[in-house]
């Protein structure tokens, strides 16, 4: 009686994903394997080996790389001397990395336009100072720092969380058998930590992979990166066939990391939340 | 010596987060329209904030859509949760993945994806399409953080409860719910604020004469922001962070934030 | 957080009957589907106050993000303002309805020759209004440049490598390559649309950024020395800084209009004419004009503007006689949109 009636709780959940997480994306995979007249066709998919969308694709995939491995690499120490401040202030730690998304996306990645210009912020103070000064907005590298800034919090909690769980004991275990430091962090720490990381990569490359905001507003719209070859076709081209075919390309790298996710987080422990 | 150097990493990460904040207040006291010219000190565009209907009307669709998908994501994702845990163990993979593909999939593909969906369902672009959309990128992060609370459930307490007379709804009620709410409330708030945040899904939800802040602001970038937006996100950010503040630090609210948490 | 919570609860809850319940508005709706930026808001305002129509009002950035919006139907606007081009691709996709001009006698102050630019892409003048024109010219910064900038030549010029701002829409862009090559904008010839193609790659390294209307705020903050800019801007942004001079390059350049007009599935034609006819009324176009500071075609309007040196600026209201190479978009077929478009593609993508 009891477990019929809980199984019956998922019915709103279950039609509600199937009529809006598992229709829309077969339409997308319709919309992408069809042409105008309603043939079927794989030349949508397959447009992405044109020199136009691959070059997209390629430079989309190295800068999303390189602002996930600065972000995890500026992201794990953080999260250790978060995990280790004192109960009292910690919910507090964790806010304040909440704390900015209240502010608009896009008025954020605005201002960093502001601080980032030839003649913005943070150049005037270096002018100031008589030190030289940046040349990066409306470069790649401008992108990657939009990039670091609004995922960087994708990566803190999940590593954050599972750090949080590690028992202290396993580590005054270690260092009893003679660990030292450094080989408690990468002989317990690390390892123990591995699905936290997993999650905040996957957390962080994709929406990094997908963007078409952020390169369009610090990178001055000179790199067309896959998400805005995406949002073209939508938008400007109308031809919603070809950017539902390059989308059935982008979720092929989505579908790869969340395959990794699961291998290697399997109870969901390193959820952001 | 480590103490300071720990200090001094997070203090930085703290400015590079919060540098942007800075710049918006700044701005939102800029008598110029322009962004890029200091035009002088002014309370102006504060004053002229709470009479500007369309940006008034974008903060009431943009406070309702995230408060009405908050709430009914909460509802379904909570009541998913629980029946989720009960499922077997193929089943539940299933739909745990289901719960995945809105969080992983890059935005555009779903806030296309419900595009085409409407599109092809003749469903007329507006508040509700946009409701839609932000209830299905919602429901995943409730059954996120409200899932680890019923693993940690001890059933016995569920079945003592039912030994003793009491019908399963109110053994639910009296005994799983208070201890699951922590999950439920952060599942809310998180769906509340991804809600608030959203732009790219909005995009392609939204219909004619509704906005929310996002596609408000989205609409201004090209012409440059209208200042009274910059006062608006200060107040905003102002209000969110003082009553943190008070939550956090004032003596009786700091049981409650860590039952929250 | 709980507490957090329930603050934004009761907020939500204390503002929504403040503001859902001002219903004064006995004549219906209207749909307005306009350029950012392109009305003053206090005209919405007494337009609703005096003819008691609810204005639905939203905002689109360019043409082309304009267009499939509305051919796609989900949204039901009354009155879109598109570009020259884009009207005839309208009028030959069957999406707009012919006006009723005894609805619209302030058409009457619109100046004749106006409509007769129209008849270009709208031949027989049935379909739209003028609401504001200008050209397509370079702003650059006096202080910052070796020579007056005269020609779209200048923007090939390697010593303003990263100073120079250019239009991020296909028409416009191309536009600039074709003149600079002395073709016309509107060709379709693909050898000649190659060759400019190949320009805007030789220029791209050259380029800072490419911008629809940010232009605007860059030059005002001295980010580039020289940038492609609609005439409208150029009063607004002279007056921010005064460093700043508008051209029209001597190779030639685009003359556009962007005009009201009603849409076939229009559910509120009647208000939407009355809407269009409001917009001609004098005040209310020097109003607008006032606020976008874009020329207006409003001959009644003009003659209203106090600043003798706005109403007979050079570059607010250009003598397009002494012109000879200056063209209308004209819309160039679905194939032709392509072709620009998968060229424009290459161009952005290097």
């Amino acid at each position: 009686m009891k477990n019929k009636f809980v199984k019956l709780l998922s019915l709103p959940y279950v039609f509600w994903s199937i009529g809006f997480i598992i229709i829309p994306l077969l339409m997308v995979f319709y919309y992408g394997l069809t042409d105008k007249s309603g043939r079927l066709t794989l030349s949508n998919v397959l447009n992405i080996a044109l020199p136009v969308h691959f070059k997209s694709l390629i430079i989309a995939l190295l800068l999303s790389f390189v602002s996930t491995v600065i972000c995890l690499l500026l992201s794990y120490p953080l999260a250790m001397i978060l995990a280790n401040v004192k109960s009292k202030s910690k919910g507090l730690m964790i806010l304040i990395f909440v704390l900015p998304m209240w502010m608009n996306f896009l008025l954020r990645t605005l201002a960093w336009q502001t601080l980032l210009e030839n003649e913005g912020v943070i150049n005037t103070v270096l002018q100031f100072l008589h030190l030289p000064v940046l040349k990066i907005i409306n470069t790649p590298y401008a992108i990657i720092f939009g990039m670091i800034y609004n995922f960087l919090p994708f990566m803190v909690l999940p590593i954050y969380n599972v750090l949080c769980k590690i028992d202290n004991n396993l580590l005054n275990a270690a260092r009893d058998l003679g660990a030292n430091e450094i080989q408690t962090f990468f002989k317990v720490t690390l390892p123990l930590s591995v699905p936290g990381i997993i999650s905040g990569i996957t957390m962080v490359f994709v929406p990094a992979l997908t963007t078409f905001v952020i390169s369009d507003l610090l990178g001055g719209s000179k790199i067309l990166l896959i998400g805005n070859v995406i949002e073209q076709e939508f938008t400007l081209n109308s031809n919603w066939h070809l950017g539902s075919g390059l989308s059935i390309v982008l979720m092929i790298f989505i579908i790869i990391s969340m395959i990794t996710t699961a291998i290697f987080d399997k109870d969901g422990e390193g959820s952001a939340l | 010596m480590a103490n300071v150097l720990k200090k001094i990493y997070v203090g930085l990460i703290f400015i590079f987060l919060y540098a942007p904040m800075a710049v918006l207040i700044v701005l939102s006291f800029n008598a110029s329209k322009s962004r890029s010219k200091w035009g002088g000190f002014t309370f102006k565009w504060y004053a002229q904030l709470l009479s500007d209907s369309s940006i008034m009307e974008a903060l009431i669709t943009t406070l309702l859509l995230a408060f009405l998908s908050a709430l009914i994501s909460t509802f379904i994702g909570t009541i998913a949760a629980i029946a989720i845990m009960s499922f077997k163990k193929g089943m539940r993979t299933l739909m745990l993945g289901i719960t995945n593909i809105p969080m992983l999939n890059a935005e555009i593909v779903t806030g296309i994806s419900l595009m085409l969906l409407f599109i092809f369902f003749n469903i007329q672009f507006g508040f509700t399409t946009i409701l839609l959309a932000h209830i299905t990128f919602n429901i995943p992060y409730v059954i996120l953080s409200v899932l680890p609370r019923i693993k940690q459930l001890n059933p016995s307490a569920y079945e003592a409860a039912m030994d003793l007379g009491a019908s399963p709804f109110k053994a639910f009620m009296k005994v799983v719910f208070p201890d699951i709410l922590p999950g439920v409330f952060s599942g809310m708030l998180m769906a509340f604020t991804m809600s608030i945040d959203d732009f790219i899904i909005t995009h392609f939800t939204k219909g004619a004469g509704v906005d929310t802040l996002s596609t408000k602001i989205y609409s201004q970038v090209r012409k440059g922001i209208d200042p009274k937006m910059y006062a608006l996100s200060s107040v905003i950010f102002i209000t969110v962070l003082v009553l943190l503040i008070l939550v956090n630090l004032l003596p009786n609210g700091q049981k409650k934030a860590k039952q929250a948490k | 957080m709980k507490k957090l919570f329930l603050f934004g609860l009761l907020a939500t809850l204390c503002m929504v009957p403040m503001f859902g319940c001002s219903n004064a508005y006995e004549n219906g709706k209207v749909y307005v589907y306009n350029w950012g930026e392109y009305i003053d808001p206090e005209v919405i305002e007494s337009f609703e106050k005096e003819y008691k129509i609810k204005v639905v009002y939203d905002e689109y950035e360019t043409n082309e993000v304009m267009y499939p919006k509305v051919a796609a139907g989900a949204v039901n606007y009354d009155v879109v303002c598109p570009s020259d081009y884009m009207i005839k691709k309208m009028i030959d996709n069957d999406m707009l309805a012919e006006l009723d001009w005894n609805n619209i006698p302030n058409a009457k102050n619109i100046g004749q020759q106006y409509f007769d630019t129209s008849k270009e892409f709208d031949a027989e003048n049935k379909y739209s209004v003028p609401y504001c024109w200008g050209t397509v010219g370079i702003l650059y910064n006096k202080t910052m440049v070796d020579e007056p900038i005269t020609k779209w030549e200048q923007l090939w010029d390697p010593k303003y490598k990263n100073q120079i701002l250019m239009q991020n829409s296909v028409r416009d862009a191309f536009m600039v390559a074709l003149k600079l090559n002395g073709y016309s904008m509107n060709t379709t010839n693909l050898d000649e649309l190659q060759i400019a193609k190949n320009s805007l790659l030789e220029q791209k390294p050259l380029v800072q950024a490419y911008v629809v209307d940010q232009v605007r705020d860059k030059m005002i903050g001295n980010e580039a020395a020289i940038g492609v800019i609609y005439s409208g801007e150029a009063i607004y942004t002279q007056r921010e800084n005064s460093n700043l001079v508008y051209v029209i390059p001597e190779e030639g350049t685009n003359v556009w209009i962007d005009s009201w007009v009603v849409l076939k599935n229009a559910q509120n034609k009647e208000n939407a004419e009355k809407f269009i006819n409001y917009m001609c009324e004098p005040e209310i176009a020097l109003k607008n004009f006032d606020f976008i500071t874009y020329s207006t075609p409003n001959d009644a309007a003009r003659a209203l503007i106090e600043d003798e040196d706005i109403r007979n600026s050079e570059i607010a209201f250009p003598d397009l006689t002494q012109y000879n190479n200056l063209e209308t978009y004209i819309y160039l077929g679905e194939d032709g949109d392509e072709l620009y478009n998968s060229l424009w593609k290459e161009v952005k993508s290097e």
